[in-house]
């Protein structure tokens, strides 16, 4: 569990219970049918909205498709009925298995996929079944009547109780969403999100975890299509596999607002009774008057939020409150993070990194041309060189970001190459990002979470590491803002507490200090040092030539991807061919005279 | 002979297939320029081609404004001139709606103002389709020419196996071909081509060129509603149609620029002609209801194997 999620849940359920009470005793209350069926509809868009959110808020993958595991459901309990005179419950139960399934069979292929591609494909899925389904026959499905035991069959004279029903299967839905934002698995989505790269060097497996999401959201929104079939007692391919099914379960969930457990749910509660009302009332004066209307609705509140209400609302909220004062936190003890030592200090012999011939080229031009190195346990290396000289791809090659053309690298003995990217991590090779990507409205310490998790830690261990590693970079105090708030010095330092969170071996940092002015440059400088101090391995690529004379131990030079020169900073930087590769023959001329 | 017939009839789906096609590659081109270049996701392309096709037939069959070009000439005629109709439609869409969301405003956000493009052009797909409802009625309407129920006959030489090139699909391929031309010319040899694709390639680093990027999304924005304008002109010269055609013809948009590889024009046009193809050759071996589901199982498997389109060159920049 997240820290301080307990209060948050708490808070949050006090809320929803009571939304609960008040929603059922509305509906207790109207007779009118037409505005039952309204009630009875906004809880199952909901928890349709709670699906796509589930998978697509937070892995911000978007899905144009998601009617399909909607309609498997549907079609399930449908079918099972009048195949076999199965109960609508096992129905739905069967057909949440089926929507896991199909989410299993939809995302192998899909993963692979990235932004519009994926958005794409997903919205082909439900388009074949919707054929498909009308070609074997299925156009118009409709429900056995069952006079007995209403409960079972779920086939309810009074349409007050199916309202209850549907309200039971989203305090579930809700249920699993707050456990989900709440937890190591919302966390991890939310850092897949917002860079998949950088989620990946933190040791997430962002397949295997998109593809959980995915399941878990095509069981919500099957058992949703469920139920759904059994209050509109006809099911046909149009209804529950168009295209206008997967438009309403993002619908509801952007103009609600994406990434958050209300988002789908106030989506729900304006949005279906509100077309409902303007189909009713207005639908029979001027046929089509209602959808002009509905559109002009929806574009109006998205031009003014356009990150749905709940976001905008909160964030006006908090402006008006003024800046949040940094909060002491209360449930742990701050000394927890005051432990000296960073990580267990290397005990290998030799060399930490070895790296032996690395080459990695795109198309004609050799990025990484041949390049061997060796980092000894301890000591911080300096790679060096002029604009595009290779020296991030050699990151990226070297944790795994890239596949080497030819070439080896052995963390401790341990082979690195050849292996993917959240593996190379879980060895112990953290790494930082020349653009640094954060959750703004996340709190720090949440932040920092992403590293423990990655590194394989869990609940307190995990808290412990990211906040001994806030501790290590001096941003404790701050643990509780939200990384909005921070400046460029405090995100670096922050993502260098990210890194440090999953207790690597080898830091692999990339233009750290980049965009600093001097006096904060000089505090990084003053934490780098530190981790030195206790032992930590860093290689660090720098532009900042005075900042890394003071830092590295050892520089390697590089140019046009090759090693050019290696040594201690001082010889280096007096290296004739390095002058000349960094200023020109120009200079070079002029510095000999 | 079992084989003629069998001749006759995949030849006549290929011809079929070629002349839809290219009407098809017209409104991907369209949309490319909207989807591919811009990066915004319009659902409401297909409605903006429905209104192309109300266009074509109010100007030629409800008021008869292009009536005295007589049946054969007009209807192709009123499908070039919903063009600027509708050029004018999505430069005001642009201008009030669709530029708060996109742009240089929201290069810089998190998923980069997608899913506020997603509920807004869903709105204008939504105020659209009822709109034309309230407007043009919910009567299903054609522009009908003589052309379309007459053929050219081409013998194959090979038995008795005949090629029927309807005339009104052939003529409105040519057309198509012919804007794909000159759309094709203005983007690579004019100066407001190379704005446009500039401002497309990295808007941020176009403003500093001087470019104003927000009137090059707006013209492209426009020009690509025109385009599949016109492709929903010559979509009426063959297809009856309501106000809820777009629903129908989105989803091949989409399929035809993804299959292209996003961001190629040309691309596009050839991901159309595939949809095309395989929709008509599809037709030879499956029931009719399977012939849709069989364009996106097509689709899917392209996509999966290669992701950057059948004829892009890169995938999307992770």
């Amino acid at each position: 569990m997240r820290p301080g999620a307990l209060p948050r849940i708490r808070r949050d359920a006090l809320i929803f219970a009571a939304l609960v009470a008040l929603y059922l005793a509305v509906s207790g209350v109207v007779t009118n049918s037409y505005y039952q069926l309204m009630l009875t509809l906004v809880p199952i868009w909901a928890v349709m909205g709670i699906s796509w959110n589930l998978f697509s808020g937070y892995v911000g993958l978007t899905s144009f498709g998601h009617a399909v595991f909607f309609g498997l459901g549907a079609y399930t309990v449908a079918l099972t009925l009048n195949w076999w005179d199965l109960s609508p419950w096992f129905g739905i139960a069967i057909g949440a298995v089926v929507g896991a399934a199909a989410a299993v069979f939809i995302g192998m292929p899909t993963f692979r996929l990235r932004g519009h591609y994926f958005a794409l494909a997903m919205l082909a899925f439900p388009l074949v079944l919707l054929y498909v389904f009308q070609y074997l026959g299925y156009q118009e499905v409709s429900l056995p009547m069952k006079r007995q035991d209403p409960f079972f069959w779920l086939q309810f004279t009074d349409p007050r109780a199916f309202t209850a029903v549907a309200v039971g299967m989203l305090v579930v839905a809700m249920a699993i969403s707050f456990a989900v934002e709440n937890s190591r698995f919302g966390l991890t989505l939310m850092a897949i999100r917002q860079n998949e790269l950088a989620a990946e060097a933190s040791g997430i497996d962002a397949r295997r975890w998109k593809m959980r999401a995915l399941v878990l959201s095509g069981v919500i929104a099957a058992t949703a299509g469920g139920l759904y079939a059994c209050i509109l007692l006809v099911v046909t391919p149009e209804a529950v596999f168009g295209i206008l099914t997967s438009a309403q379960a993002l619908t509801v969930v952007l103009f609600g607002g994406v990434g958050t457990v209300w988002g789908p749910l106030i989506g729900a509660a304006i949005l279906i009774p509100l077309a409902e009302t303007l189909h009713a009332e207005l639908g029979n004066i001027v046929p089509g008057i209602q959808g002009v209307v509905y559109g002009v609705a929806i574009i109006l509140v998205m031009l003014l939020a356009p990150e749905g209400i709940f976001w905008t609302l909160r964030d006006r909220w908090l402006r008006d409150r003024g800046p949040a004062a940094p909060v002491p936190r209360g449930d742990r003890p701050a000394s927890a993070a005051v432990a000296p030592l960073v990580t267990a200090p290397p005990q290998v012999s030799g060399p930490l990194l070895r790296v032996e011939g690395l080459s990695k080229s795109f198309g004609g031009l050799r990025a990484v041309d041949d390049v061997s190195f060796e980092v000894k346990p301890g000591e911080i290396l300096g790679i060096i060189g002029p604009n595009g000289a290779g020296k991030t791809t050699l990151f990226n090659v070297l944790n795994g970001v890239l596949p080497a053309d030819s070439g080896r690298a052995w963390l401790a003995g341990e082979p690195i190459t050849g292996r993917k990217l959240h593996a190379i991590c879980r060895l112990g090779v953290g790494r930082t990002f020349q653009v640094v990507r954060s959750f703004p409205r996340l709190a720090l310490l949440d932040n920092v979470l992403i590293g423990a998790y990655g590194a394989g830690l869990t609940g307190d261990a995990a808290v412990a590491a990211a906040e001994e590693a806030l501790a290590r970079v001096g941003l404790l105090d701050q643990a509780a803002q939200p990384a909005g708030q921070l400046t460029n010095k405090g995100l670096r330092l922050m993502e260098l507490a990210r890194a440090l969170a999953g207790r690597p071996r080898l830091l692999l940092l990339d233009e750290t200090l980049a965009g600093l002015g001097r006096e904060e440059c000089d505090e990084l400088l003053e934490v780098l040092g530190r981790l030195r101090a206790e032992g930590m391995t860093i290689v660090i690529i720098e532009h900042t030539m005075h900042a890394m004379l003071r830092l590295a131990d050892r520089f390697v030079v590089l140019d046009h991807g090759k090693v050019l020169a290696e040594g201690a900073p001082r010889t280096v930087v007096e290296d004739r061919s390095v002058i000349e590769a960094y200023l020109g023959k120009k200079w070079l001329a002029r510095c000999s005279t | 002979m079992e084989w003629e017939i069998l001749l006759e009839n995949v030849l006549n789906a290929l011809a079929a297939g070629i002349t839809i096609g290219c009407i098809y590659g017209l409104m991907c081109v369209g949309l490319s320029l909207i989807f591919g270049i811009m990066r915004v996701v319009n659902f409401a392309q297909g409605d903006l081609l429905m209104l192309g096709a109300y266009a074509a037939f109010y100007l030629v069959a409800a008021w008869g404004v292009l009536a005295f070009l007589g049946p054969e000439v007009a209807p192709f005629a009123g499908a070039i001139l919903a063009g600027p109709i509708v050029f004018a439609v999505g430069w005001l869409l642009h201008r009030w709606i669709v530029a708060r969301v996109s742009g240089l405003r929201t290069v810089a956000s998190l998923d980069e103002g997608h899913f506020g493009q997603l509920i807004v052009t869903l709105g204008i797909a939504l105020i659209l389709q009822n709109g034309g409802l309230i407007l043009f009625g919910s009567m299903p309407r054609a522009v009908r020419t003589p052309l379309s129920s007459s053929a050219w006959m081409v013998e194959t030489g090979i038995g008795d196996a005949t090629i029927f090139l309807n005339k009104a699909r052939v003529i409105s391929g040519l057309a198509a071909i012919l804007v794909v031309v000159a759309l094709y010319w203005l983007l690579e040899r004019t100066r407001l081509g190379k704005a446009l694709r500039a401002a497309a390639d990295n808007p941020t680093a176009a403003t500093y060129m001087g470019i104003d990027v927000d009137r090059a999304h707006r013209i492209a924005f426009a020009l690509g509603s025109g385009i599949t304008a016109v492709a929903g002109g010559l979509v009426a010269s063959y297809l009856s149609f309501t106000p809820f055609m777009g629903l129908d013809f989105v989803v091949i948009m989409y399929a035809g620029v993804v299959l292209g590889g996003m961001g190629s024009l040309l691309g596009a046009f050839w991901g159309g002609l595939t949809i095309g193809f395989v929709q008509q050759i599809s037709a030879l071996v499956l029931p009719p209801q399977l012939q849709n589901a069989a364009i996106f199982v097509v689709f899917l498997l392209i996509v999966v194997l290669r992701p950057q389109g059948l004829f892009g060159r890169s995938a999307e920049r992770a």
